[in-house]
């Protein structure tokens, strides 16, 4: 089981933290507008998803799988996104999004004064924790690939 | 590892909070206001704290907003008011506290009488609120410091605020 890469976004849609840890194909385009181009999909995915369900959609879109990955999708009601990719042996991907919010953005982003709610997360702290949640969890298990 | 710890402190650096705005302020009607803002700012940020801890979703309607109201007073208060008062249409409640820690050991002067000395609690509601995409209105009907028997918030759903949409191409 493999974590690719991590997407944290704001509610209105700013990237506030991205993290890799094994990712070999890169998009070509800058970070900046990958993240866009991300927020988008995920965006026209929601609105696709609760539009076209036949039945209430209680939860809306979890994740979707291609051949070679998995995209996990983790949104609260306060509007923040998390999105991990994983390989697609990886379950259980949206408890360890859970624990993300809860662990380490509650604890070192907004139990932390000097960090703003809608702006990129600059703190040292947070990315430290991030990489050490992920790196213990059994998910992670990082083969050279 | 939810601390607990005993509301004295808290309640003692509240009263401070207050009486060094009064001294920066002179002006009741201010002191009311900024209450308001700060609790707001706490509110935006707090409401991460009640969602992580509890799990919950989205309200389904209003009362179910009430109810994670009245959750969130249990979390972190350690009190649980009564909802109670429905407007008919439903889009109206009151909170009703028996017992208030922002309020023990304190007694309001008489140039304070109009200071609504928890206003925080209202901005605190207000920004929570707003965070997960609902404006309400809440105000205080009752205040046993003024001498009412209970204190009574009364809360009013405004509306419900659209999903942002992403930002435009460039």
């Amino acid at each position: 089981m493999t974590i690719h890469n991590l997407y944290i976004f704001s509610k209105n849609g700013t990237l506030l933290y991205y993290a890799e840890w094994n990712r070999l194909n890169k998009s070509g385009i800058t970070k900046e507008e990958e993240a866009k181009l991300m927020y988008g999909m995920l965006f026209s995915i929601k609105s696709f998803v609760s539009k076209i369900s036949p039945l209430d959609p209680k939860e809306g879109f979890l994740y979707y799988k291609t051949s070679k990955y998995t995209l996990h999708y983790f949104e609260t009601p306060s509007g923040l996104k998390f999105v991990l990719n994983t390989d697609n042996a990886t379950q259980n991907a949206r408890e360890l999004l859970q624990q993300l919010y809860k662990e380490v953005y509650l604890e070192y982003v907004v139990k932390n004064p000097l960090c703003q709610l809608n702006e990129p997360i600059q703190s040292e702290l947070f990315k430290l924790k991030v990489d050490e949640l992920f790196k213990k969890s059994p998910l992670f298990l990082s083969r050279s690939i | 590892n939810n601390k607990l710890q005993n509301s004295e402190l808290f309640t003692l650096t509240y009263g401070a909070l207050v009486a060094q705005l009064l001294k920066d302020y002179e002006n009741v009607e201010d002191v009311n206001k900024q209450l308001e803002r700060m609790g707001y700012n706490m509110g935006i940020r707090l409401i991460e704290d009640f969602l992580a801890r509890t799990g919950s979703g989205r309200c389904y309607d209003f009362r179910d907003t009430a109810e994670k109201i009245q959750t969130g007073f249990k979390i972190f208060l350690g009190i649980t008011p009564t909802i109670t008062n429905w407007s008919a249409a439903g889009d109206e409640f009151s909170l009703c506290f028996e017992t208030n820690p922002l309020t023990e050991f304190v007694e309001l002067p008489d140039h304070c009488l109009n200071l609504k000395y928890c206003n925080i609690l209202i901005g605190v509601l207000r920004g929570a609120c707003e965070m997960v995409q609902m404006e309400i209105a809440c105000w205080f009907v009752q205040d046993q410091l003024k001498n009412d028997n209970v204190t009574e918030l009364r809360v009013k759903f405004i509306k419900r605020l659209e999903d942002a949409i992403p930002a435009g191409e460039d």
